[in-house]
C-alpha cells in the first residue's frame, strides 16, 4: 500500500482528501487503482496515448518519473504535482 | 418566455436569467470556478439535458452533463479521446473539447463533439461516453485536411451541423482545414470549399485548407448555409457547391472578417455578423474601437449597421465564434459575450443593445436555453 499525495486540482475526485492510499507494484497499477476508486481521475493526468499531460508531474518519493511502468517498492510514496503557468 | 443564457468563460460557467420582459437579468454562478468552459449546450430534444465542455489549466479535458437543466452536473465516464496510435502513426490526444452539437431529432441521446487537435466524436448516451468517429478521424485524407499544428493553438473542429431532414447528412468545419460534408452518417466525407478565399494558400482554388470561423445551417431552410470565414462572409444555397461571398456587400472600411455568424431562427434571409479588424497584423478587435453588429435581411445582399447602445469609442473587445446567439422569442433576442467579460443583449432583433453582465472572465461561449 502506497501513500499517494493529491494536488488541489484533483481533490474534487478524492472528496477533498490530500492524501489517499493505493496498491500497486508499478505506477500504472497505482493509477489504475486510483481510477477504480475515483472514476475519471486518471484521464485528467494521463492522455489516451498513455502520456503524462503537460502540466502534470509525478514523483516517486523525491524522484520525478515519466515512466508509467516505473516500479514501486514497499513504502514508496507517489506525489502527483500540478504545474500551472499563466494568469 | 422562460430562458437562460449560458455563458462559458475561461474561468467558469455562468447563467443569466431574465424577467418576463427581458429587462432585468439575474446572474447566477460561477459553476466550476477556475475551469475553462468552451461550450455549454442544451439538448432541444430533451431540454432538461445539457452538456458542457471543460478542462482546467492543469488537467486534461473532460465533459460534464446535466439532467436537470444545469442544477447538478456529472462528469462523463469516458470523455472524447482518440484511439490508441498504431505503429508509425503520430499519436493524437485531445487537448480540449471545443464544440458540442446535439444529434438529430430522430436520435435521442446522440451528441457530437469537436476537439483540438481536430477530431470528431459521438456519444449515444447524452454525453456520458464518447467514441471517435473513425469515418472522419481516420479518413484517408484526414492528414491533409487537418495537418496537425498548422496554427499555434492547434486546429479546431467546430460547427458540427446536422440536416434536420436527414440524420445522415452533416457538415463540420475545421479551423484551419475547411468545411466538410457527409451524406452517409459520417462514414465518408468530402470538402465543400469552392469559392471560398484562402489568401495564404498558394493555390487560389484549393479544395481544402481554408479557415472557416463559424458555419451555420438554417433550421427552417436547411439548404441555406452561412459561413463566417477568416477570409470573408459567405452564403451557400444547396445543392450548389460554390459559396458566394456576401461580405463583398459590407462597407469597405468595415470589411467582412469576424468570428460568429447567427441566423434569425424564423427568417432564413436574416443573418447577423460581428465584424472585427482583420487588417495588417490582425488585431481582431472591434473596428476602430467602435463595436457594431451588422444585419442583412436579404441573404447578404445588403447590410445594416446596428450599434445603438453599444460603446461609441475605445471599446476593443473581440467576440469569439461560440459567443453570439439568438433566442426564439417573437421579438428576437440576440446576445453576445466579449473577451472582456461583458454580455450584451438586444430584445429588438439587434436594433438596440445593452450590457446585461460585466466583469466576467474572458467569454468563450454564449448559448440560449429554454
Amino acid at each position: 500500500m502506497h501513500v499517494v499525495r493529491i494536488p488541489g486540482p484533483l481533490r474534487s475526485y478524492t472528496h477533498g482528501a490530500a492524501q489517499v492510499r493505493a496498491r500497486g507494484d508499478t505506477l500504472d497499477e497505482v493509477l489504475a487503482e486510483l481510477e477504480r476508486a475515483y472514476p475519471g481521475m486518471r484521464f485528467r493526468m494521463i492522455d489516451e496515448q498513455q502520456r503524462i499531460r503537460p502540466h502534470i508531474r509525478i514523483f516517486i518519493n523525491a524522484s520525478e518519473t515519466a515512466a508509467l511502468d516505473a516500479a514501486l517498492g514497499a513504502g514508496d510514496e507517489v506525489h502527483l504535482i500540478c504545474a500551472l503557468s499563466g494568469g | 418566455m422562460s430562458s437562460t443564457i449560458w455563458v462559458g468563460t475561461r474561468k467558469g460557467a455562468f447563467a443569466l436569467r431574465p424577467d418576463k420582459q427581458r429587462r432585468r437579468w439575474r446572474l447566477a454562478g460561477p459553476q466550476f470556478l477556475g475551469h475553462i468552459i468552451h461550450h455549454i449546450v442544451q439538448d432541444p430534444r430533451e431540454p432538461r439535458h445539457l452538456v458542457m465542455a471543460a478542462k482546467t489549466g492543469h488537467l486534461g479535458p473532460t465533459i460534464y452533463t446535466s439532467g436537470d437543466r444545469g442544477r447538478h452536473w456529472q462528469e462523463a465516464q469516458s470523455p472524447p479521446a482518440f484511439r490508441k496510435a498504431r505503429d508509425g502513426e503520430t499519436p493524437r490526444a485531445v487537448e480540449r473539447t471545443f464544440w458540442l452539437t446535439p444529434g438529430h431529432a430522430s436520435e435521442p441521446g446522440v451528441w457530437f463533439a469537436g476537439t483540438a487537435p481536430a477530431g470528431l466524436f459521438r456519444s449515444e448516451d447524452h454525453g456520458a461516453n464518447w467514441q471517435p468517429v473513425g469515418g472522419f478521424n481516420d479518413h484517408a485524407m484526414f492528414p491533409k485536411w487537418a495537418a496537425g499544428q498548422r496554427t499555434p493553438d492547434g486546429e479546431l473542429l467546430h460547427s458540427i451541423r446536422i440536416d434536420p431532414r436527414d440524420a445522415r447528412h452533416m457538415y463540420l468545419a475545421i479551423s484551419v482545414g475547411g468545411v466538410f460534408e457527409t451524406l452517409d452518417g459520417g462514414t465518408d466525407w468530402a470538402p465543400l470549399n469552392e469559392g471560398v478565399a484562402a489568401d495564404w494558400l498558394p493555390d487560389p482554388n484549393a479544395a481544402y485548407g481554408h479557415d472557416p470561423h463559424c458555419l451555420i445551417v438554417h433550421p427552417l431552410q436547411p439548404d441555406r448555409l452561412y459561413q463566417q470565414n477568416h477570409c470573408g462572409s459567405y452564403r451557400l444555397d444547396r445543392p450548389a457547391r460554390r459559396w458566394e461571398r456576401i461580405g463583398k456587400h459590407m462597407p469597405k472600411k468595415i470589411g467582412d472578417i469576424g468570428f460568429p455568424v447567427v441566423a434569425h431562427p424564423r427568417e432564413p434571409d436574416t443573418v447577423y455578423v460581428m465584424p472585427m479588424d482583420g487588417s495588417k497584423v490582425w488585431p481582431r478587435t472591434a473596428i476602430e474601437g467602435k463595436p457594431a453588429i451588422y444585419r442583412s435581411r436579404n441573404g447578404g445582399r445588403s447590410w445594416q449597421r446596428l450599434d445603438r447602445g453599444l460603446p461609441r469609442q475605445q471599446a476593443w473587445f473581440t467576440v469569439l465564434r461560440q459567443a453570439m446567439c439568438a433566442d426564439a422569442a417573437s421579438r428576437l433576442g440576440l446576445y453576445f459575450g466579449t473577451t472582456h467579460g461583458e454580455v450584451w443583449a438586444s430584445s429588438t432583433g439587434g436594433d438596440a443593445w445593452r450590457c446585461i453582465a460585466r466583469h466576467l472572465p474572458e467569454i468563450y461561449s454564449v448559448t440560449h436555453a429554454v
